[in-house]
């Protein structure tokens, strides 16, 4: 087991303050021309909703802390080796999609897998499953603001797509590899 | 079916807490800590992002997102609205809040789809900073234009099912 590698992750920086602005201005706005009855509604509404949201917050948090001690990332990249062919490429999407953290833990996983040998397919599949299949990133994130109900049919329509972006990037790279050689 | 969620996620993350307290009592206690500072450090994000998105709906005018993004809108709109996530500066809680509130004001869902997966799979600021630098260039443009049919494909995949 490996020590997790850790983004400080900043409580406040500017695009905080950025949505903090929008949704300040709005919200005055919004209490001046509709008056306090609608403001009210709003707000509760709002709120309503982002408590029944905590729970699967601080649950995807916690997941994701656990996979990174008990998955490290070594492991992973060994996994999708060097004659990986099409089961290499599900498994590099299997693994996009469970290996929790930021951007600044998974690419470099991603540039691992490329010095241990793996082909720019079985890469660019990784990446594009932890972007769309992340299961972290839907929970903490798009969770909160869409629903469940659209982020799990958002999951379902993406699950093909690293597989076909892999098999896309590998046979244009060897394109590009023939027509240079 | 928020409750099936909650029981799911709580079950899972239980699982793997006592896995890893059966493997190192530290590194259980070590990574309860990441995660609730992880919680911590998110929660005000999310609480303004959310309680952000209904008010910035309620204020957008309200022809311009169903006139430029509402589900009559068809390719040209789900073009529109890859460009628009792709051009998404900061992190999630700026993308996520504006596209809860298009689609509080009238954006076609399957455009929805589109915007956010070309929030994650092109915004820009994550591409300079983060993935350049760990990858060869070459690759990470090959990501970049293996990756551009997938916001159509996706809100297609959405508007033949009719789902969510």
């Amino acid at each position: 087991m490996n020590e997790p590698v850790r983004r400080p992750r900043a409580v406040f920086d500017w695009s905080a303050a950025v949505i903090m602005i929008l949704s300040l201005g709005s919200a005055g706005w919004v209490l001046v021309r509709d008056g306090s009855d609608r403001f009210l509604a709003i707000l509760t509404d709002d709120l309503s909703l982002f408590g029944i949201m905590l729970p699967k917050v601080l649950a995807g948090c916690l997941i994701g802390a656990f996979v990174t001690l008990l998955l490290p990332r070594e492991t992973v990249a060994r996994w999708v080796g060097s004659d990986s062919g099409f089961p290499g490429l599900l498994l590099a999407t299997l693994a996009g999609a469970i290996l929790p953290g930021g951007p600044f833990t998974i690419y470099p996983v991603a540039g691992a897998f490329l010095a241990v040998g793996a082909d720019a397919g079985a890469a660019c599949a990784f990446v594009i499953s932890w972007t769309l299949l992340g299961y972290t990133r839907a929970i903490v994130w798009e969770l909160p603001f869409f629903g469940a109900d659209f982020v799990m049919w958002r999951v379902i329509f993406s699950i093909p797509l690293p597989i076909l972006a892999g098999l896309l990037a590998r046979f244009a790279w060897r394109f590009v590899r023939e027509r240079s050689a | 079916m928020s409750l099936v969620i909650d029981i799911a996620l709580w079950a899972i993350a239980m699982g793997l807490g006592l896995l890893l307290l059966v493997r190192s009592r530290p590194l259980f206690r070590q990574s309860l800590r990441f995660g609730a500072h992880d919680f911590l450090a998110l929660l005000p994000r999310i609480a303004l992002g959310m309680i952000g998105s209904g008010f910035i709906a309620e204020m957008l005018p309200a022809q311009l997102i169903p006139a430029s993004l509402g589900p009559e809108t068809g390719t040209l709109g789900l073009a529109f609205a890859t460009v628009l996530g792709a051009l998404t500066p900061g992190g999630p809680v700026v993308g996520f809040a504006l596209a809860t509130a298009a689609l509080k004001s009238g954006a076609g869902v399957p455009h929805v789809i589109a915007y956010s997966i070309a929030w994650a799979l092109f915004a820009l600021p994550r591409v300079l900073i983060y993935e350049i630098p760990s990858m060869p260039s070459r690759v990470v443009w090959l990501r970049v234009a293996v990756s551009l049919p997938l916001p159509f494909l996706a809100a297609w995949m959405a508007m033949l099912v009719g789902k969510p």
